[in-house]
Formats: C-alpha cells, structure tokens, sequence
C-alpha cells in the first residue's frame, strides 16, 4: 500500500512536469519550493500560474476522479456480486448526462451545468432506487439492475432528444464535447465541488468495509448474519452515486474505469475490501492521471478522455476475460 | 405526300405551340447539375440556415420559411418577413428535421441550398429532386464568393439586377477591407484565438467554417498548426500561444475571462484585447456561415487592425442592416448591439 501511494505521488509529480505549455524541473521545483518554504519563486508568474491554477488543480482532479470511479466500480462489483458491473449501472452517468445537456441547451454558466448535471445523477439513482423497491421480488438485486437499465435507456433517450432540439452550430458541439468526457477546462475552484463529494462518498465505504465483505454473500446468508441488508444497500448505492455524480458532472462521462481497475486491483490485493478499496482507489486515480496527461500533451488539440479510456481499456478487459478465472469468486 | 406534309405541319406547329412553355432557363448551380428554371419563381424553400438567411436578405417575399424560429431579442432587429414566416425545419446540413412530405405541401417552385459542395451534399440534393420533383439548387457558401453567389440566385429567381446590388455591395466592401489588409506586412499581422463554448475552450482548426472570416483577413490562427474543424483545447494549450487577440461569440467567456487569474498571463487578455462579437440578429462571426458575416468583416478588420481601420462602425452597421435586414435599427439599438449587451 506503502508502495503503491509512492508510485502515485511520483506519478502526480511527473504528471506536472509534462504538458504543452513548456515548463522545466528546475522552474517545477522552485515553484513547489516557493509554496512549502513560503519565499516568492524565482519564476515568471506566468509558470507559476500554471503551475498552480492549471496543470496542478487539473492533476489533482484526474487523479480524484479515476479514484472516484474505481472505488464507485469497485462498490458496485461487490453489492451486485456481478463482474461486470460499472458505476453506471443504476444509471448515475446517464442522469448526469441528461442534466448536462439540459443546461447547455438553456445556456446556462458553467456551475450550473456542472450542478445539473451533479442533482441529475442523484436524481436518476434516487428514481431507480425508488422504483426498484416498489417491486416485490425475491431478489431485489436483481430488480435494482434491472431498473436501472430501464432508466438508464431512458434518460438516454431523453439526451437524444435534447441534442436533436439544439442547435447545431452552437450548443450540439458544446454537448458532444462534453459528454465525451474531459477535464481541459478545470481550474481551482473545481476542486472543491469535486473533492468534498468523492471525500465524503469515500469515507462512508472505508466505514463500511466490513460489511461490503458480507454484503457479497447472497441476501438472505447475509441477513442471517445479522446485517440490515435493506438499509446498508442504501448506503452503500448513496455513496457509490454520490461519488460517481460529482465525478461525472466534473469530467464528463468517462467509462471503463469503473470496469476495469476494480479487477486489476483485486489480482493485486484480492477481494477483502478493507484492502481492496484503498488500491483501487490508488489505481484509479493513477490509471486516469496516465490517461489524462496523454490527452493534453498528445497533440495541441484534447483528445476526449472517453474515447482513450475506452481504447485503453477494452484490449485490457479481453486480456483479462481471456487469461484469469480465478480473480473472480 | 398530302398526309406526310400535313403530320409535318402539324408537328410543326405543334412545336411552335409548346416551345414557349418548355423553354425554361438552365442555370447550372455550384455542385454541376443544369437546372431548369420555371419562368416564375415565386416559393423558395431554403434547405438550411445559410440559404434562409441569403434568401432572406436579397427576396424576402420569396422565402416559405426559416428552418428555426426566431426569439424576441432577434426579431426586433429584422424586417417584414423576419419573424411572420413559418418554421418549416432544415433540410440538409447537420440533421434533418423537415418532413418530405410538408415539404410536398408547401409547393415550393424552388429548393436552395448554400454551404459546402461535397458528394454527400450533391447526392443528397439528386435525391431530394428525384424523389419530389422539386428543383434543388445547390450553392457554394464560401465568405470569398458572396459576390458570385448574389449573382447565382438572380439567375436562379430572375432577379438578376437587384441580385446585382447586393453582389456589389459585397464585392466592394470585401475589396475594399483586403485591399488595406493587403498592405500591412507580414510581422503585424496579429496571432488570434478564437474561443467559443461556455468556457472558451472550443476552437476553429486551421482552414475550420468557424473561422473562415479571421483568416480571411489573413489574421495567423493559433489553431492553425492543425487543419480540420473544431475541437477542444486545455487553457494550458492557450498559454502556451499566447495569442495577441482573443475573439468570441460568448458572453459568459468573455466576461468570465477578464477576470479569471488562469486566463491573466494571456497577452490578449492583459492587453485588454478581448473582443465580443455582436449577436442580433445573427452572430457577426463564425455561425450560421452566412452574408452576416459581411458587416463582421468590418468589425474584425477593426478588431485586428485598429490603426488601419479608424471607420466608425455605426452608419456602416446602420447600412448593412437597412440593406440587408430590412429594417434600419436606431442609434441605441446599434449602441447596443456594439457593445456586446445586445
């Protein structure tokens, strides 16, 4: 774990070094020294600028965000008890989406299209959850994933129809653009929207790390062992939601992440989540750091981070279908 | 031989009967195609929001419909026929919303079109004029050949002279903006980024629709070391070009960006180079790709080149409007409209 938050952090150093606007170790290093020692560096404000209101809150948040994702797959992967599962299972991404794009199309400032994109993810689970439990069946799991794929086709229909409603010159590419997923536009004041949501989401699973344990044997083992299955699935889907909202309506709609490091973490550590959250989080947050810093520093223009998480991951996933059956039991 | 010179006549005349209503002007249109014009021409139906607005400025009464609505705020800036025509939806361009068969019972006599001439577009017309029988026009929308098109559209609705005014005016205007621009040397000639999207981060690649009239003014787009159409940037992207000038359509950019500390290193921004385009009716600069983007050629000009453009923008937007729109705006509409709170 020790080893693993070393390679981030000197990932997270690296990452700040790299970028198109040209700056050096020697200026990266007086700048940081600057901050911890207090003096003024000996830099021209225009690197330090950088430094500090671009690459640095953009580092930060590709790194929150991977980790905000993977933690949220991760969650997920054990409440359903399904590999296959990513945090856009009960619908969170495509609310988010559909929040997004309501607020491009009426014009809205940025913040609010973050914020409608941020209640639009809680709302579309909270419909979900809601539905779902108006159901009587044997296997509420079952009804909950159900559910949200309903919903999640529906909300996506409902971005479809907004996209065909706007504009095509102004606000359609203002829509595409984002819902494929960048952080080229983050500043500092976007990490405070995103880090106190994903904080706390993270927080209430490390609390609930034991139970996420038990929570993967079937319900009814479950509550023999005495858990309040019904209120600790809430709890869990709230913190999953919240954490996968505020990633979403930061960065767009980034998958595979979500899918695919929870594996990659669980050959590491394997399936116990005291340790298994921590890693994923570690390995998420290092995998999007790899992912983003290519997408600014590849060519002049941003290449979405969808589209590169989606190329990076899908060779890995079949990798991993293809070659373990043991990670998973 | 009594009866073979009698069909003949007969045909003869026949012939000479029918000849009138069959000699119909063939106009050839941009993409190649020969289209034979009816002697009247009296509905138009425009195939996307360039040939609305064109047809609009030079023979309103011939316009059916605008593919889109227009809000108040536009409305009160454009004459008869702006805002009392029908929406009838767009045929062609990014995403169709018009019905084949409305378009049927509108009765167009005529289908115009204007924006690029490529194979998607040209098939795309045949079939439409397969299908319904309608003529389609296809024309080419390029800012360089306003003149040519005016011209192309009398011939099209037998209007040739006041379509000659307004190529006129186009051409002279032009001429007059690249004839100055012509003679500042290549070192003055500004670096600008274009920004668009709520943050500013959207940008026209070099030889991009979205910034044909910047470089028109052969103005040196930072995007340009990338050919292609629009795509997004980082702000780190942007400091690292540094461009001298930063031009927009987007209010909230532009306010946003005179006090943003990550946008304060930008040369543009410190030297109070940010120019916000007027709006109303239609954007000055970049969409829809249209003759609006005539007045903003003067507007750039100035933008990019204030010393060799001192004109006053107001009689000429006060022309403009009146030629173009319809409708002559007062002094505080255009003081509005100027200064970006339009």
């Amino acid at each position: 774990m020790a080893v693993a938050s070393a390679v981030l952090v000197a990932g997270l150093l690296l990452a700040l070094m790299v970028g198109r606007y040209p700056v050096s170790f020697a200026e990266l290093f007086g700048v940081i020294a600057g901050k911890l020692t207090g003096h003024a560096p000996a830099v021209p404000s225009a690197v330090e600028n950088v430094v500090w209101q671009v690459r640095g809150p953009r580092v930060a948040s590709a790194a929150l965000v991977g980790a905000a994702l993977a933690i949220a797959g991760t969650a997920f992967q054990g409440l359903f008890r399904n590999p296959l599962v990513s945090p856009d299972i009960l619908g969170a991404s495509s609310g988010a989406a559909l929040g997004a794009v309501l607020g491009i199309y009426f014009s809205l400032g940025v913040f609010a299209i973050q914020a409608f994109a941020f209640v639009g993810g809680l709302v579309a689970v909270a419909a979900v959850y809601v539905i779902g439990g108006a159901v009587r069946a044997r296997d509420p799991i079952l009804v909950l994933v159900l559910t949200g794929v309903v919903i999640g086709a529906l909300l996506g229909a409902g971005v479809g129809m907004v996209k065909y409603l706007a504009d095509p010159y102004g606000q359609l590419p203002a829509m595409t653009f984002w819902l494929l997923g960048s952080l080229a536009s983050i500043g500092a004041r976007d990490i405070a929207p995103l880090g106190v949501p994903v904080a706390l989401g993270t927080l209430l699973l490390l609390a609930l790390r034991w139970r996420l344990n038990v929570m993967s044997l079937p319900d009814e083992e479950a509550r023999a062992l005495g858990l309040p299955t019904g209120p600790l699935r809430v709890a869990i889907v709230a913190a999953a939601t919240l954490v996968t909202s505020a990633s979403v309506a930061t960065a767009g709609v980034i998958g595979w992440v979500g899918l695919v490091v929870p594996h990659i973490a669980r050959t590491l550590v394997g399936p116990d989540f005291g340790r298994l959250i921590p890693a994923t989080a570690l390995l998420g947050g290092g995998f999007l750091l790899l992912i983003d810093t290519l997408a600014r520093t590849v060519s002049a223009v941003e290449i979405p981070l969808g589209i590169l998480t989606a190329l990076v991951g899908t060779p890995f996933f079949i990798w991993l279908l293809a070659s373990v059956s043991k990670t998973w039991s | 031989m009594m009866l073979l010179h009698r069909r003949t006549l007969l045909r003869g005349v026949a012939a000479a009967i029918l000849s009138p209503r069959l000699a119909r002007a063939a106009v050839t249109d941009a993409s190649g195609r020969a289209i034979s014009i009816p002697e009247k021409v009296e509905r138009v139906f425009a195939g996307g929001p360039p040939a609305a607005i064109l047809l609009y400025t030079f023979a309103p009464d011939l316009l059916i419909g605008w593919t889109r609505s227009h809000d108040p705020a536009q409305c009160e800036f454009l004459g008869p026929g702006g805002c009392d025509k029908p929406e009838v939806g767009r045929l062609t361009g990014r995403g169709n919303t018009t019905n084949l068969e409305v378009l049927l019972k509108l009765k167009p006599d005529l289908i115009l079109d204007v924006g690029t001439i490529n194979d998607t577009y040209v098939t795309l017309a045949t079939r439409v004029q397969e299908q319904t029988g309608i003529l389609y026009a296809l024309l080419d929308g390029r800012f360089g050949a306003i003149g040519p098109l005016y011209r192309k559209m009398g011939e099209l609705t037998h209007r040739q002279a006041q379509a000659d005014d307004f190529a006129l005016y186009a051409e002279s205007t032009i001429a007059t903006i690249k004839g100055r621009v012509d003679k500042i040397p290549e070192q003055s000639r500004p670096c600008v980024y274009y920004g668009r999207g709520p943050r500013g981060l959207e940008t026209g690649l070099g030889g991009s629709i979205n910034v044909e009239t910047i470089e028109f003014l052969d103005a040196r787009n930072v995007a340009a070391e990338r050919r292609g159409g629009m795509a997004t940037v980082s702000v780190e992207q942007v400091l690292a070009w540094n461009p001298d000038v930063i031009i927009t359509i987007e209010p909230a950019f532009a306010a946003a960006v005179k006090a943003d500390p990550v946008w304060a290193a930008v040369k543009a921004v410190r030297n109070g180079r940010v120019h916000l385009s007027p709006r109303l009716p239609f954007a000055w600069v970049d969409f829809p790709p249209s003759v609006n983007r005539l007045i903003g050629l003067w507007w750039l000009a100035k933008a990019l080149y204030p010393e060799q453009f001192p004109e006053d923008l107001r009689p000429l937007t006060r022309e403009f409007y009146t030629r173009f729109y319809h409708k002559t705006p007062t002094d505080a509409q255009i003081d509005s409209l100027l200064s970006g709170r339009a």
